[in-house]
């Protein structure tokens, strides 16, 4: 019997969901154009105004919103309500000049909250539940999120956040954790741990909920087995609030989006053309709810599917296919977002020269990443100390810039393939 | 007095190595000393040739990124406490080695040791008050 966190929203008939969304997205058009600049401009700069959105059908004449757009306003210029009505900001991790920071109210809490509490009930949560959530807290969304979630659902919450393994499974056995909340990476590392040391059978988890990376399949199944549970994916971004802007259900066939709060659409990325219903293309979000940071036709540069095909988990809200790649070049590496542009900038203050290469690979279910650089003649010297410092420096702007650890491997010069036009910057080699 | 020791960035796989030796050899270069300082993943090779200029010629037009270090070479005698001698004198001096190898070969009961400090005329100073000399490319054959 599936379960649901707000029946009455989750099961509604589309009737009913198309009407909220109008309401909604009627009132948010306005919100916006009378309290962010920023997004006027553009409204009129393409001839729009509120009184041309009746309804969903006009979604379309709404300008996009891009990273960009997040950048040049930065920190103040896409926010909707006086600072004293916010409560909370949250903000994607350590990445200089591509920052995003996100503002929320008490209600805005409230209704993400609600949101992560729909996908914890959604892979069987109750108050009997202990939810162990190992996400990292702090400015990232995931750990707060899911534990604001967790906190609504009535479970007991273990705020372990992420890191410190022996901590992690001395709380999972002592205190009998039944759901798991972190990156699928994590998970799987865990679950290696857990076979390691034998404490399968001390462990009571029968649910994990993984998210901010992504995952295959086969690595669903891999810690499924490993762990005894049933894995479910969620998904969210902190433009738009965080985790659980949609999640898994029992039939696990893709992630609901709650359309009550956000209407999802898919276009083509180079003409920004609206698509049909299962069609390929980038998935674009206007928050319906958010009071505080409300983007409107948010670009999230992730390749995606949207299916309406009923669902047997009884919900009614659209679902949305695993993120199939990225209409840009950014990467996400340990659930961090990652621009080969960030990387180069910190190369070429650093002295080293633009040709490199990025190598992306997965070790024992944890990413990896690192850069390649050649070596130069004004970098290299005969001690090999010096050399050394030198490589040290650049490791550590790298941390400054990314917020995550690369490795720096420094090569022969042109041992890097120069290609014919475009250079091959990345190299993913996680299979996903 | 000066000699040139050569060098050059290595990237930690396999051949590169034996592609340096095979293009001096192709040039008929002969080497008077080698030493090699590692991390895991590149290391620095050092090399004094008898033909110094014309090595590091050959290597640059092979693209290899190098440098020419100055670098003192004294001549040691043969026997046990030689190397111990010359090293004690440096540590009164507190002169600090940065790195040391030793040449190829002996000859007439004298052995050659390299060494690489941030102040070679410190070093030919203190070692000539001593009575030990620091020895000049002919006597290692180096043109």
């Amino acid at each position: 019997m599936e379960r649901y966190y707000q029946p009455e929203i989750e099961t509604a008939s589309r009737e009913q969901l198309l009407a909220w969304q109008n309401e909604r997205l009627l009132k948010q058009v306005r919100h916006v154009w009378d309290n962010v600049p920023y997004y006027r401009q553009k409204m009129e700069e393409r001839g729009v105004t509120p009184d041309d959105i009746q309804s969903v059908e006009d979604l379309h004449k709404l300008p996009f919103l891009t990273k960009d757009d997040l950048r040049d306003a930065y920190p103040y210029g896409l926010l909707a309500k006086p600072l004293k009505d916010c409560v909370r900001i949250q903000s994607t991790s350590g990445t200089t000049g591509r920052r995003v920071v996100a503002f929320y109210t008490q209600h805005d809490l409230d209704l993400w909250e609600d949101c992560c509490a729909r996908a914890i009930v959604a892979a069987g949560g109750t108050e009997e539940d202990v939810c162990h959530v190992s996400y990292g807290y702090g400015l990232f969304t995931g750990g707060p999120g899911l534990n604001g979630g967790s906190h609504k659902v009535g479970c007991l919450t273990l705020p372990m956040s992420s890191g410190n393994t022996d901590r992690q499974l001395q709380f999972m056995t002592d205190l009998g954790s039944t759901i798991l909340c972190c990156t699928p990476s994590y998970a799987a590392y865990l679950a290696e741990s857990i076979h390691e040391r034998g404490l399968r059978d001390q462990i009571k988890l029968k649910a994990g909920i993984f998210g901010a990376e992504a995952w295959s399949e086969e690595m669903r199944r891999d810690i499924e087995a490993k762990l005894g549970i049933k894995a479910y994916d969620i998904y969210g971004l902190t433009e738009t609030s965080g985790p659980g802007v949609s999640f898994e259900c029992s039939e696990q066939t893709g992630m609901h989006i709650n359309e009550d709060h956000f209407i999802a659409e898919i276009i083509d990325p180079d003409t920004g053309e609206v698509l049909p219903e299962g069609s390929k293309g980038e998935l674009v979000f206007t928050s319906l709810t958010k009071e505080a940071f409300p983007l409107l036709r948010y670009r999230t540069r992730d390749i995606c599917v949207l299916t309406r095909k009923p669902c047997s988990c009884g919900r009614t809200f659209v679902k949305m296919c695993k993120p199939m790649g990225r209409s840009d070049d950014m990467l996400i590496v340990k659930g961090v977002n990652v621009f080969p542009s960030q990387i180069e900038t910190v190369l070429l203050e650093q002295g080293y020269p633009a040709n490199y290469q990025i190598i992306v690979d997965r070790v024992n279910n944890s990413d990896t990443l690192e850069v390649q650089v050649e070596m130069t003649a004004e970098n290299f010297s005969d001690s090999l100390a010096r050399i050394t410092e030198m490589e040290k420096g650049l490791v550590a702007a790298l941390k400054a810039m990314l917020g995550i650890y690369a490795k720096v491997k420094l090569v022969a010069p042109k041992s890097i393939t120069r290609s014919e036009g475009k250079a091959v910057r990345v190299i993913d080699r996680r299979k996903i | 007095m000066t000699i040139h020791q050569i060098s050059v960035f290595l990237e930690n796989r396999a051949g590169q190595l034996s592609e340096i030796t095979s293009i001096l050899s192709e040039h008929h270069i002969d080497l008077r000393a080698i030493s090699i300082a590692e991390t895991a993943d590149y290391g620095v090779l050092r090399l004094i040739a008898d033909k110094p200029q014309e090595a590091s010629n050959v290597l640059l037009e092979h693209g290899f990124i190098l440098s020419m270090t100055p670098v003192v070479a004294v001549a040691v005698p043969d026997q046990p406490g030689g190397l111990a001698r010359v090293l004690s004198v440096l540590s009164r001096a507190q002169i600090d080695i940065e790195y040391m190898y030793s040449v190829f070969g002996q000859v007439q009961g004298q052995a050659y040791m390299i060494f690489r400090v941030k102040d070679e005329d410190l070093l030919r100073g203190v070692l000539a008050a001593e009575g030990i000399a620091a020895v000049g490319g002919d006597e290692l054959g180096i043109h």
